[in-house]
């Protein structure tokens, strides 16, 4: 039997007090590329702390490979959601090579060996031309492609993207999307994808883990994304709308045209 | 100039500064905690005041407050962020708690204006001693800790999902700024501590260098700074403290017309 890349048994995690995963299972196969879908506060963010260890489950487990590593120790990059970035007068070179074996003590001195494993990392994401620039003065695509970058470092086997695609438009969206999955695929990496629309990952997803209310339901885009399943997933009437090879998810009575998989959030 | 043994005494004093105020102050800037500096000067004064109400030497004072205040500052982080009204009061009390020990403070006049804006010339031949152990002290432990506190401060999260601990690193730094803020706090006074801490390290920043060179680069500039304004303090006969804050603006304006030209 082939272990999963990761496997949450009856997982249970509350942020601010709310539960946003109320015993949840699911097992992600190895080399595969997720979708993980859901609105604000579905619980994207908290299944990847909890996956990395930075958020201690209430009930349940979560395994990375079969195991329960250390904090730090698990061969998993993560790209977290673009926040404030505080490389501002820094050269994007310098912000992906201060996660390289970041926390071992020492000063940020770089050897040969390891200046080139960052120069790999970013010609990965084809994003070698912003190595000299400032991060102050890249977009906000260029910065994602400096995460991204940054979360390849140290040879991970898992990807976790926390809304990779966020302020990208429609364009950079398709593009970041195919460069990721091809990415992985040559790498064997997993990938957990996490976003809010689905429609630029059509066509490179191998599962959808769609997450709403406390629950999580993990299937191929067809059994997931089915007005039956997520009706059922909600506990409310939903539909899914297929147009023109887009996906779109409306509540029941919803009369807005919503151009994204998750406006039974928004409708409800 | 070189003649005087206070004169030596003073640039030997400005050096160690500079030495540790330079990486230190890249840090404060590049972590958005310039503020820090300025904040633990002013804890430090109400110490310094406090240690020679009591008959103890003011760097003491100045040293232990603004250490364990930074180290408070450090374990007590997520709460300080947006309260900034909690912390100005904190530094008014520490600075009125400064004003009532040297009220009391009879047999030494001076002392107030040594505090607030410094006397280079006055530190003795013997403190050298003291500033060189402190300063090779926190140049090693910046050193040792630069690698973990860059990635932390860059990518905190992503540092903390790395295991990088967060919280020891900012205890272990904001006490590094304690000790900074005490060794300059001699050369340029507890209200000047900002001109030697942070402007040459954010002129090193707005340059573009990388780290290493950074902090390299903003130890030259506080080097510069501190004996340029001795130097001109010499000459013109007027207070080392204003010569150093004229220059690091200086430099400051310098750097960011650098900048500008290399259209960055």
């Amino acid at each position: 039997m082939i272990t999963p890349a990761i496997e949450a048994g009856q997982l249970t995690v509350s942020y601010g007090g709310r539960r946003v995963l109320d015993h949840v299972s699911f097992a992600i196969p190895p080399g595969s590329f997720v979708a993980v879908l859901g609105g604000n506060g579905a619980g994207k963010t908290s299944l990847f702390r909890t996956i990395l260890g930075l958020n201690t489950p209430e009930q349940g487990h979560v395994l990375v490979e079969g195991q329960r590593f250390g904090k730090g120790r698990m061969p998993v990059g993560y790209m977290p959601q673009m926040r404030r970035m505080v490389a501002g007068q820094l050269s994007g070179w310098h912000m992906v090579a201060a996660a390289l074996r970041g926390r071992v003590w020492g000063v940020p001195w770089y050897s040969a060996a390891e200046r080139a494993e960052v120069n790999a990392a970013l010609n990965a994401v084809d994003a070698w031309e912003l190595a000299a620039r400032p991060v102050m003065s890249l977009s906000g695509g260029e910065r994602q492609r400096l995460l991204l970058a940054q979360a390849l470092l140290d040879h991970p086997r898992i990807l976790l993207l926390d809304e990779p695609l966020a302020s990208l438009d429609p364009a950079r969206m398709r593009e970041t999307t195919r460069r990721i999955h091809d990415l992985a695929r040559e790498r064997g990496l997993t990938v957990l994808f996490s976003t809010h629309d689905i429609n630029p990952l059509m066509g490179f997803m191998d599962h959808v883990l769609y997450l709403a209310h406390g629950k999580a339901l993990l299937g191929n885009v067809d059994e997931v994304m089915t007005t039956p399943a997520l009706t059922a997933l909600y506990g409310a009437p939903v539909e899914v709308v297929r147009a023109d090879g887009r996906l779109f998810v409306v509540a029941d009575g919803g009369a807005d045209t919503l151009h994204c998989c998750d406006c039974a959030e928004h409708t409800r | 100039m070189f003649a005087y043994e206070f004169m030596c005494t003073a640039f030997v004093a400005a050096f160690l500064a500079a030495l540790v105020c330079g990486p230190v102050g890249w840090f404060l800037v590049l972590r958005g905690q310039s503020f820090a500096s300025h904040a633990l000067s002013h804890v430090g004064f109400a110490g310094a005041a406090a240690a020679l109400l009591w008959g103890e030497p003011a760097f003491l004072g100045f040293g232990l407050s603004a250490v364990l205040s930074g180290m408070g500052m450090g374990v007590a982080s997520d709460r300080f962020v947006g309260r900034d009204v909690m912390i100005g009061l904190v530094l008014s009390l520490a600075m009125g708690t400064g004003a009532l020990c040297l009220h009391f403070l009879t047999h030494s006049a001076g002392a107030a204006t040594a505090l607030l804006f410094g006397d280079i010339l006055g530190i003795a031949p013997s403190s050298l001693y003291w500033l060189g152990a402190l300063a090779i002290g926190c140049v090693m432990g910046l050193a040792v800790m630069s690698r973990p506190l860059l990635f932390a401060s860059l990518q905190p999260e992503v540092a903390e999902a790395k295991g990088v601990n967060l919280r020891l690193l900012d205890v272990l730094f904001l006490a590094l700024v304690g000790i900074a803020s005490a060794m300059c706090s001699q050369i340029t006074g507890v209200l000047l501590v900002f001109t030697l801490m942070v402007a040459p390290a954010a002129a090193s920043l707005r340059l573009g260098f990388g780290p290493m060179q950074g902090m390299a680069a903003a130890f030259a500039l506080a080097l510069f700074e501190a004996w340029g304004g001795l130097c001109l303090s010499w000459l013109t006969d007027c207070p080392a403290s204003f010569w150093i804050a004229l220059l690091g603006s200086v430099v400051f304006a310098a750097a960011n017309g650098i900048a500008h030209l290399r259209g960055r």
